[in-house]
């Protein structure tokens, strides 16, 4: 599984990137974990705002930092 | 920051610590004027302007939904409404970095092209609500009025240029799935809310209440004898919004997203006052640079006066509401109004940093194109600002 983490550098995106790295941890799914700061590239997806979490290709959450819940939900636990 | 950044900034600072003539009676002098004007900021304008702008702007980016603005940015949006959307919605989208140059390519590549995009750019910095209020109180209630007013007719003016300028470019841009952030239902109504940012207005307002002339009207007189009853009764009805309409999260989250604020400007704020007291002093007093220099390059209402204003605005760096404190200190050393116009308008829309940010998303080619349009249009306003002035 592949999770992106869409943001320039704001403190929000920050805090998304350790909650998701700190889930994927947790329950031990096997995923990789990437920040894209890249303007283009995060607009290459389609995002109006960050930070933004990406699983696989699919976008699932804009704006705002997702809870924990919510996490384990798009990583299938 | 890179290690070697950080060691770079060290030498820097023990270097002038080490060299600078402290004991001379100019190095003095601006020291202590840097303190003085620092001291004016913390006495007149902290606790009754700042504070309740805080809170103000954590509200708006708490409770404000950014849905129901980012959905007239999409490419089917109609283009008069994405237009006038781009250029207020700064107000609501613009206190956060997070929002500004993400929503800018999007708007850019994905949704309504590259018009309402720059509309946007342009406009954010210029009209979020701490910017307008702060420059209000500081630099005079008809300058803040002419920032707002210009920032939002030239981010329309700026867009509609760049659209026309490069419409061949904007047939051929790709369109696809976009995603904003979800609405949230909040469980009050829009009038619910409004009354609530209305409420906090008025708290600003009254606690800003300014000593009305000797001699003006009486109305005047009464409300500034009244303004701290006005206000704590705000300040209660406000209380009471809280208690009954929202729930404990989001009074968490309000005063969270304040204190981001808060913790994010104030200190950059505070080294921005030092650096334009420092340099230029109080007004009527002088500080580092003499005044006679000041006067020269960006007195008056000359074409060359505006001119030097903008283009330099467009060139330097402010962080965050920095600009308002540094103009007071070169109106105060003799600048004109027009040209301080000027530079409000290029300025924090502008900058060395971010134009290469914005090169790296339009290319090279629009994006001197989009800064000559703005060190123009604000020459330009310099310039009617002097001539507006001087008829009433």
């Amino acid at each position: 599984m592949e999770i992106k983490i869409l943001g320039p550098g704001c403190p929000k995106c920050k805090q998304t990137e350790d909650l998701v790295r700190k889930v994927v941890i947790e329950t031990g799914v096997d995923a990789k974990v990437e920040k894209v700061s890249d303007i283009m590239e995060i607009a290459g997806y389609g995002v109006f705002g960050t930070p933004a979490v990406v699983v696989d290709g699919e976008v699932k959450s804009v704006g705002k930092i997702p809870t924990k819940e919510e996490i384990k939900t798009w990583i299938g636990k | 920051m890179k290690e070697r950044t950080k060691l770079l900034l060290i030498i820097l600072v023990f270097l002038a610590c080490y060299y600078v003539p402290w004991s001379h009676p100019n190095i003095r002098q601006a020291g202590l004027e840097a303190f003085m004007m620092l001291q004016e900021y913390a006495r007149e304008h902290v606790l009754t302007c700042l504070i309740p702008a805080f809170f103000i702007a954590g509200a708006i980016a708490v409770f404000v939904s950014q849905a129901s603005v980012l959905k007239y940015f999409g490419a089917s949006a109609k283009k008069i409404l994405s237009y006038s959307v781009a250029s207020i919605s700064g107000s609501v989208l613009a206190v956060c970095s997070c929002t500004v140059l993400p929503l800018f390519a999007g708007i850019y590549t994905r949704g309504a092209g590259i018009g309402p995009a720059t509309a946007f750019l342009y406009s954010g910095p210029a009209i979020n609500v701490l910017a307008i209020v702060l420059t209000a109180r500081i630099l005079g209630w008809q300058m803040g009025l002419a920032r707002a007013v210009g920032a939002v007719i030239f981010a329309i003016i700026t867009g509609l240029l760049m659209a026309f300028f490069f419409r061949k470019d904007d047939a051929a841009r790709e369109t696809g799935q976009i995603y904003v952030p979800e609405d949230e239902d909040k469980g009050r109504t829009l009038g619910q809310d409004a009354f609530y940012m209305l409420t906090m207005v008025m708290i600003l307002v009254f606690a800003a209440f300014a000593r009305p002339a000797p001699g003006s009207a009486g109305l005047w007189q009464i409300i500034f004898a009244a303004k701290w009853y006005i206000t704590a009764f705000f300040l209660i009805v406000l209380f009471i919004m809280l208690k009954s309409w929202f729930t404990k999260e989001e009074r968490i989250n309000w005063v969270q997203s304040t204190w981001g604020f808060m913790k994010q400007i104030f200190p950059l704020l505070g080294a921005g006052v030092l650096v334009a007291g420092f340099m230029l002093g109080r007004p009527g007093h002088s500080a580092f640079i003499p005044e006679h220099y000041i006067q020269t390059l960006v007195g008056g209402n000359s074409l060359w006066a505006n001119l030097f204003a903008s283009v330099s605005g467009a060139f330097m760096y402010f962080a965050t509401l920095t600009e308002v404190p540094i103009l007071q200190g070169l109106i105060g050393a003799g600048m004109g109004k027009e040209p301080a116009l000027s530079l409000l308008l290029a300025g924090p829309a502008l900058s060395l940093p971010n134009m290469l940010v914005i090169g790296g998303v339009m290319g090279v080619k629009k994006t001197l194109t989009f800064c000559l349009i703005i060190v123009v249009l604000s020459t330009i306003a310099g310039m009617c600002y002097g001539w507006i002035a001087d008829l009433s």
